[in-house]
């Protein structure tokens, strides 16, 4: 199965991705999750040194117009993804290969979904 | 780096982990790791008796880092930090990893996956553990004085209270007294009194405490400084007042919605909003229209409430409306009432007061969503068209000598005061609090909170409440004296910063400044301004700045221990 780095966030996605579990939603256990603040610290060279180091696809699980600390997080992670995938090219490296979605703090069911459908894509991507 | 000594312990939560999880497998994979000196299961880390063992560990074993692998961190955090700080050990030299939400509960199917996922974020948290250092809180002295913004009956209210409780007050108001929409209402409901009577109370309590100093025709034009100790100016007219605060209330309430020209004959004489009507009713003892008592009032509900525009319910109005009319019965004996509604919300005790009116007489004609009542002037007179869902649909023309168009209340254009203080404002335009039930007047901007309707519909009640909330949660820190602050804050390595002033830029906190060193300039972040969002880290092009506690080796760190397969993993050769 594709290995898939999360980054979720403290306050925000991760209590969705710990309510997935408390639902006992299924998804591959080769997903595995780093919490930050927020989304708009994800450094951009993290998501290529994961995906050089072996992760298969890196999913940002963002704050969205939840987040506490500004209410343009979502423009801001946008733009992260946007360095992200300048430096994925110059590295070489497919933009498939990372995904951004809001991920809210009950969206355990979303998240889910997204997770399964990044990990299949990401197999299709190996063909 | 000298040898850490890490100290795991890995959680059977009573079989929530290790029915799905193999706990002793997870233990015997990562017992060998650099650093690691005890790695042991236990039935329940939570446990007093093992939160025991774990402290006997710390002191007899000299551990310098901690790992707890059990439950989400939003559990048990401050639970093993403070267990770590008993034993003498910094509490920020500790990891909690999830292992249940995140592992044993989501993989109930995949035993064999969940141990190799927990053994690899049980290994990420020890990698981690090994780049902590000790972090000490910021603890600063804090003022002992507030600022509240806005001088209706919530501000006033949460003024006195500060008082009270001995603590200094500010009291700004825009207009040129301290009034707000209740100094302007004569009866209220429930029990009724007068607003005007309810504010002179208010007044008369404010002249009483010299400690409450009050700015009329004021507005807060500038606010600076760190959590607990802000500065603010106060510009009224040509004076500007400088005033050393600890935290600030804003109260700055609501505007009545204005319906445009036309919208259900608006602008037709007799067609009156709510507001209107209760200054006609609160302005004489009798109530006249063209000359004579009117015979007939139509009230149509919801105007401007419960649309594309303003699609939440101001919920204050059908109890306003219902009451307003029997006011108006009160003045017009067997005048005739039309009560034209979408959906009738007189919550809880105001209740009573729809059944008080539907005795008198008043008639209730139910509209359905999108097929609004008509109002139309012939020449002689107005008149309501609706269509009435309580009788078959049929339509119904009603004369009135007044119509009242229930508005309800709309956020206020506050442009100025939102970016001086960088108030988070919702969808809606109404002020956000940080939780709607548990943090309900605080919002994400450290030391300032919110309270009556400038977080959204309220009622005179519900609005003193909201401020007398936003007293106790300030006095919660004033009276202390001292805030600690999160230490896992950014910092910056000077050496390595080129002095862009990309992170200065980033930061939505203004936590950053660039100071002179060297000949050059370098960032410098304020400790108690620093909020730990680490937005400043990734737009820094040297990577000069790292967030305590995320810095940019114990990532790498993790995500190495992520992508290694456990040696011990049973499909392994």
């Amino acid at each position: 199965m594709p290995r898939v780095l999360v980054f979720s966030t403290n306050a925000i996605s991760d209590p969705g991705i710990d309510l997935a579990g408390s639902s006992h939603m299924h998804y591959s256990p080769d997903v595995v999750v780093v919490s930050l603040p927020c989304t708009r610290a994800i450094k951009p060279s993290w998501i290529v040194y994961a995906l050089e180091r072996g992760f298969d696809g890196v999913f940002i699980a963002s704050d969205g117009d939840e987040c506490g600390y500004l209410s343009d997080c979502s423009e801001r992670s946008a733009r992260i993804v946007s360095r992200t995938q300048a430096l994925l090219s110059e590295h070489g490296i497919d933009g498939h290969r990372l995904k951004l979605a809001a991920i809210c703090s009950v969206c355990a069911a979303p998240y889910t979904k997204h997770v399964r459908e990044f990990t299949q894509a990401l197999a299709e991507l190996e063909g | 780096m000298s040898e850490r000594r890490i100290g795991v312990y890995v959680c059977q939560c009573g079989g929530n982990i290790s029915d799905y999880v193999d706990v002793e497998q997870v233990v015997g994979a990562v017992a060998n790791d650099p650093g690691v000196v005890v790695a042991r299961t236990a039935m329940f880390t939570c446990s007093d008796a093992t939160q025991q063992e774990i402290e006997a560990d710390i002191r007899e074993q000299q551990l310098d880092g901690l790992v707890v692998a059990s439950c989400s961190p939003k559990l048990h955090t401050f639970t093993f930090r403070e267990a770590a700080r008993r034993a003498g050990l910094n509490p920020y030299e500790y990891t909690q990893v999830n292992i249940r939400e995140q592992c044993s509960w989501t993989h109930t199917d995949d035993r064999t996956g969940a141990t190799r996922k927990a053994m690899q974020l049980v290994r990420a948290g020890i990698a981690r553990t090994r780049l902590t250092e000790p972090l000490e809180p910021t603890a600063v002295q804090t003022t002992p004085s507030a600022l509240v913004i806005g001088g209706g009956v919530a501000g006033m209210r949460a003024a006195i209270g500060l008082a009270d409780l001995g603590l200094g007050v500010f009291l700004v108001e825009r207009e040129a007294r301290l009034c707000g929409h209740t100094g302007e209402l004569g009866e209220l409901f429930p029990n009724a009194g007068t607003g005007s009577g309810l504010v002179a109370r208010l007044l008369e309590q404010i002249r009483e405490r010299p400690q409450i100093a009050v700015f009329t025709s004021a507005e807060v034009t500038a606010k600076s400084g760190t959590y607990g100790n802000y500065r603010a100016v106060i510009r009224a007219g040509e004076e500007s007042i400088h005033a050393e605060i600890g935290q600030i209330i804003v109260a700055t309430g609501f505007d009545s919605y204005e319906p445009a020209a036309g919208e259900y004959g608006y602008g037709i004489q007799g067609v009156l909003t709510l507001p209107e009507f209760r200054r006609m009713l609160d302005s004489r003892e009798d109530l006249i229209v063209g000359g004579r008592k009117p015979e007939s009032i139509a009230y149509v509900y919801c105007v401007g409430s419960r649309c594309e525009e303003h699609p939440y319910c101001s919920r204050f109005c059908c109890s306003a409306a219902v009451h307003a009319s029997l006011l108006a019965s009160d003045r017009v004996a067997g005048v005739r009432q039309y009560h034209l509604y979408r959906d009738m919300r007189t919550y809880g005790r105001n209740e009573l007061m729809l059944s008080e009116s539907r005795e008198r007489g008043s008639l209730y004609l139910k509209f359905a969503d999108g097929d609004p009542p008509e109002v139309t002037h012939d020449g002689q007179r107005l008149s309501v068209t609706v269509r009435d869902q309580l009788t078959g649909g049929d339509e119904l023309t009603i004369p009135a000598d007044l119509v009242v168009l229930v508005t309800g209340m709309v956020p206020q254009a506050n442009d100025r005061l939102v970016k001086t203080l960088k108030l988070p404002v919702g969808g809606d335009g109404f002020f956000n609090e940080i939780h709607p039930k548990l943090r309900p007047v605080e919002t994400v901007v450290d030391g300032v909170l919110i309270a009556g309707a400038c977080q959204g519909p309220k009622t005179v009640a519900e609005s003193v409440t909201s401020g007398l909330a936003a007293v106790s949660q300030t006095a919660a820190v004033l009276k202390r004296g001292v805030a600690e602050l999160d230490p896992q804050i950014a910092t910056v390595h000077a050496s390595a910063c080129s002095g862009c002033g990309a992170c200065v830029e980033a930061c939505p906190f203004g936590a950053i400044s660039m100071i002179a060193r060297d000949g050059g300039e370098v960032a410098q972040i304020d400790r108690a301004g620093c909020k730990g969002c680490g937005a400043c880290a990734p737009v820094c092009g040297e990577d000069a700045i790292d967030l305590l506690g995320y810095t940019d080796g114990q990532v790498r760190a993790m995500i190495d221990a992520l992508i290694q397969i456990p040696p011990t993993h049973p499909h392994l050769p």
